[in-house]
C-alpha cells in the first residue's frame, strides 16, 4: 500500500509501456492516431460508464471487448459513497433514520423499517410496536415497491429504447409519489418510520387517496405489459439475455427478482415474516428462465401482487396509536400543519409548556439526548424490491448507533455483472444490468 | 439520574456474571467533555459495555441440534475453533477463532443438516478497547434449505489484521470482504483481488474505524459557531 506509484510518461500518441505491452489511452476520435502500430487491437478495453446513461446510474463498467462481444466484464463503483453508515455513528437513533432513507433512493421506505426493525429489535419493544403503525409500514412499503419497480422498467426500457416505457413508468410512479408526499409530507428521504413506529399518522383523506390510486393503477399498470410484454423487439433484447441459473445466484448471494427468475420462490415477506406479512394473501411470482425477460415479467407481477397487499391493508387499519407507549422511547412527535408550513402542533407545544413538566422533560430529553439502546448486536433483514436488505445493527449502550452495516441487495447483486454478460454482447450488458436494477446510492452508501 | 443503593461511589456498573468478560468499550462522564470543572456531577458517570455472555443450554429451537451437528462434524477442533456461542435476541452467533474460519465455514455450507447456503456479506466493527480483539467481522449466514439463520463472528488484533477469506467458499462474498477491508484494514488472507471498493484507490487510512475522525468543517450561524459533529459535545 505503501509503494509509490510511478506512472510512465505518455509518448505523442498517448501510448506508454507496461509489463503487459504497449498500451494507448484512446478517448474518441483518434483511433487514426495508433490505426498504423503494429500489434494494435490485441486487447480492447472500455469503460462505460460512470457518467453514461444506460449504466442505470454512476456505476463504471470495464468491458474488454472482441468487436462486438464482450470477452471480460468487471464493474467499478464508489462513486456514490456518503459515508452514510460512519455519519449515523455521531446521530442520535432516530436521527438515523434520516440517513439510512437516502441509501436506496428509490426503497427509502424499505430502508427505515429495516433499520426500526433492527432497533426495536435490540429495544426488545418489537412486540409493543403498535398495529396501526406495523399495517401503515406494510402499506407504504408495497406502495414504494411499485414505485421501485416501476422505475425499474422506465429506466431499463430507456436504455434498451423502449422510451414510451420510460414515460409511462415515471407517470404512473409520480401518482404512487403523490400518495407518499401526502403520507409523509416528502416524495423521497421521507424518514417517516422511526424507531417505535411512525412520526406520525396517517393525515385525513390519505385513506381514500390510497384507495383512489389502487384504482388507478389496476387500471394503468396494463398500459405498461400490453406495451412490451409481447413485443418482439423487446422480447428479442431481453430473452434469454443476462442468464443466470439457480447454482450461479446461489453461489453469488443473488436474492431478489434475479433468485425468483430461476424459478425459487424465496421471498422473505413468506418464508420469515416481519411486520404481520404472514396475515396478509399474496403469492411470490416466478419465472423459469433465468434471464431479464422473466425479471422484467416477475416485476410486472410483484406490482400486481403489491396491489393486493396494499388493499388488505386498507382493510386492516383500525383507529389507535402509531408510536410505542413507552414515554421513554417515543419520540414527541405531534406534528400540525401551520401558517409556516409543518411544526409541533400548538397542542403538544401547550401541553408540554403548560400543563405537564414530565412531558417537557421527556420531549427535550428525547430531542437532544434521544434515548438508550441496551449493548448487543442483531442482524434483521427484509424483503426489498431488490432482494434482500440486511441490516447489521450493533449498540454499545449509548444514545447514538455504535456500528450499522446495511447489506444492500443491489451492491451484493452488481457482482453477477460478469457471470451475466461475459461471452454476450456490448448491448447485452446494459440489459442485463438493467434486470439486476442496481440503485447506486444504496450500493456505495 | 437513578440512584443506585449497590453503587454508592458511582463505580462501573458491573451486572452479575459479567465480571468475567472482556470489555468492548468504556467511558466517563455524561457530556464528552473534559479539561473543564464538572459542576453537574455527571462527571463521575462511567459506564462498560461488556461482550454478550455465553449461551447456556439449552439454547433453544434448532440452536441446540446445529452447534451439536457442528461439534460432531468438526470433532476435537470444535473446541478450539468455536470459542463462544452467544444467543442474543432469539439469533444465534458462533464466535470463531480465526484459524479454523475456512474449517467451520466449510462444514456450514456442506453438512447437509447445516446448509447454510448462502453468507449475505462481512460487517466489520471496530472496538478499540478489546485487547488482542480490536477488529471484529460478523458474517449473517443463511440456510435456505432449512429457512435458518446464524451469524459467525470472528475477531483478530490491530497489530495483525488478517482473516482469512472465505470467497473460495462463498464467492458472493467478494465484495463484502472488499468493503470490509476498505473501512476498516482488515485484510483477508486469500481473497483474489482484496482492493479497495468504495474509497479512491490512494486513499490513506480506513474511515470507519473508531480512530478515523468523521471530519467537517465549523459552521458560523447568526454569529455562533457550530463545531463539525465528531466535536461537539456529546451524550455518553
Amino acid at each position: 500500500m505503501s509503494e509509490e506509484v510511478i506512472y510512465e510518461t505518455a509518448d505523442e500518441a498517448g501510448a506508454y509501456d507496461t509489463t503487459e505491452g504497449k498500451v494507448y489511452n484512446l478517448s474518441g476520435g483518434d483511433w487514426d492516431e495508433v490505426e498504423g502500430d503494429e500489434g494494435i487491437a490485441q486487447r480492447v478495453v472500455v469503460n462505460m460508464g460512470p457518467q453514461h446513461p444506460s449504466t442505470h446510474g454512476v456505476l463504471r463498467l470495464i468491458l474488454e471487448l472482441d468487436g462486438e462481444n464482450v470477452t471480460q466484464a468487471r464493474s467499478g463503483i464508489g462513486y456514490l459513497h456518503t459515508g452514510i453508515e460512519k455519519n449515523m455513528e455521531f446521530r442520535t437513533w432516530t436521527q438515523g433514520v434520516t440517513y439510512v432513507t437516502r441509501m436506496d433512493y428509490l426503497a427509502p421506505i424499505f430502508n427505515e423499517t429495516a433499520y426500526c426493525l433492527g432497533v426495536e429489535k435490540l429495544l426488545g419493544i418489537t412486540d409493543q410496536i403498535p398495529d396501526r403503525a406495523t399495517v401503515i409500514r406494510v402499506m407504504l412499503m408495497e406502495l414504494n415497491r411499485i414505485s421501485s419497480h416501476l422505475v425499474c422498467l422506465a429506466t431499463g426500457g430507456m436504455e434498451l429504447g423502449a422510451l414510451t416505457a420510460m414515460t409511462f413508468g415515471f407517470r404512473e410512479r409520480e401518482y404512487v409519489l403523490d400518495v407518499l408526499e401526502t403520507v409523509t409530507g416528502l416524495r423521497m428521504n421521507h424518514a417517516f418510520i422511526r424507531p417505535g413506529g411512525l412520526a406520525q399518522d396517517l393525515p385525513d383523506g390519505a385513506e381514500q387517496q390510497v384507495a383512489d390510486l389502487v384504482k388507478y393503477l389496476r387500471k394503468r399498470l396494463p398500459d405498461t405489459s400490453n406495451l412490451l410484454v409481447d413485443n418482439s423487439i423487446w422480447v428479442a433484447r431481453t430473452e434469454g439475455v443476462g442468464y443466470l441459473d439457480l447454482t450461479g445466484c446461489i453461489a453469488l448471494g443473488m436474492t431478489g427478482p434475479v433468485l425468483r427468475s430461476t424459478g425459487y420462490p424465496w421471498d422473505l415477506r413468506k418464508m420469515a415474516p416481519y411486520c404481520g406479512y404472514e396475515d396478509y394473501e399474496f403469492e411470490v411470482v416466478t419465472q423459469t428462465s433465468c434471464d431479464a425477460y422473466g425479471r422484467f415479467l416477475i416485476r410486472l407481477g410483484e406490482m400486481q401482487q403489491s396491489l393486493n397487499i396494499v388493499e388488505q391493508c386498507l382493510d386492516k387499519l383500525r383507529p389507535g396509536p402509531v408510536m410505542v407507549e413507552d414515554k421513554k422511547i417515543a419520540w414527541p412527535a405531534q406534528l400540525a400543519i401551520g401558517s409556516d408550513g409543518m411544526g409541533n402542533s400548538l397542542e403538544h407545544i401547550r401541553h408540554i409548556m403548560g400543563q405537564s413538566m414530565e412531558a417537557l422533560i421527556h420531549h427535550f430529553k428525547l430531542v437532544t439526548e434521544g434515548f438508550r439502546v441496551p449493548a448487543g448486536q442483531a442482524y434483521v433483514s427484509i424483503e426489498a424490491p431488490r432482494g434482500e436488505l440486511g441490516v447489521h445493527i450493533v449498540s454499545d449502550g449509548g444514545t447514538r448507533p455504535y456500528r450499522v452495516h446495511f447489506r444492500d441487495p443491489s451492491f451484493n447483486n452488481l457482482q453477477a455483472v460478469p457471470a451475466m454478460s461475459e461471452g454476450g454482447q456490448v448491448a447485452d450488458v446494459v440489459a442485463a444490468v438493467a434486470s439486476i436494477d442496481p440503485v447506486m446510492g444504496g450500493v456505495d452508501r | 439520574m437513578t440512584d443506585n443503593p449497590d453503587n454508592p461511589g458511582g463505580d462501573a456498573v458491573v451486572p452479575a456474571g459479567t465480571e468475567t468478560l472482556e470489555v468492548l468499550s468504556s467511558g466517563q462522564g455524561a457530556f464528552g467533555v473534559s479539561g473543564t470543572p464538572d459542576v453537574s456531577g455527571y462527571g463521575g458517570l462511567a459506564r462498560t459495555t461488556h461482550a454478550a455472555p455465553p449461551a447456556t443450554r439449552p439454547y433453544g429451537g434448532w440452536f441446540d441440534a446445529a452447534v451439536d451437528t457442528l461439534a460432531e462434524t468438526l470433532g476435537t477442533d470444535f473446541g478450539p475453533a468455536v470459542s463462544k456461542v452467544v444467543v442474543e435476541h432469539g439469533q444465534l452467533r458462533l464466535e470463531v477463532a480465526r484459524e479454523h474460519l475456512i474449517n467451520v465455514m466449510q462444514v456450514l455450507r456442506d453438512n447437509p443438516d447445516l446448509r447454510f447456503e448462502m453468507c449475505m456479506g462481512a460487517s466489520g466493527v471496530h472496538w478499540p478497547q478489546d485487547a488482542g480483539r480490536e477488529l471484529h467481522v460478523h458474517y449473517p449466514m443463511l440456510s435456505m434449505t432449512h429457512n435458518r439463520r446464524l451469524s459467525v463472528e470472528v475477531t483478530c488484533p490491530d497489530e495483525d489484521p488478517h482473516i482469512p477469506s472465505i470467497v473460495g467458499i462463498y464467492p458472493g462474498n467478494d465484495w463484502h470482504e472488499r468493503e470490509t477491508f476498505d473501512f476498516f484494514g482488515v485484510i483477508f488472507d486469500g481473497h483474489p483481488g482484496l482492493t479497495r471498493i468504495e474509497m479512491p484507490d490512494d486513499w490513506v487510512g480506513h474511515p470507519q474505524r473508531k480512530d478515523y475522525p468523521l471530519g467537517g468543517i465549523p459552521v458560523e450561524y447568526k454569529g455562533a459557531t457550530i463545531p463539525p459533529p465528531d466535536d461537539r459535545r456529546e451524550y455518553k
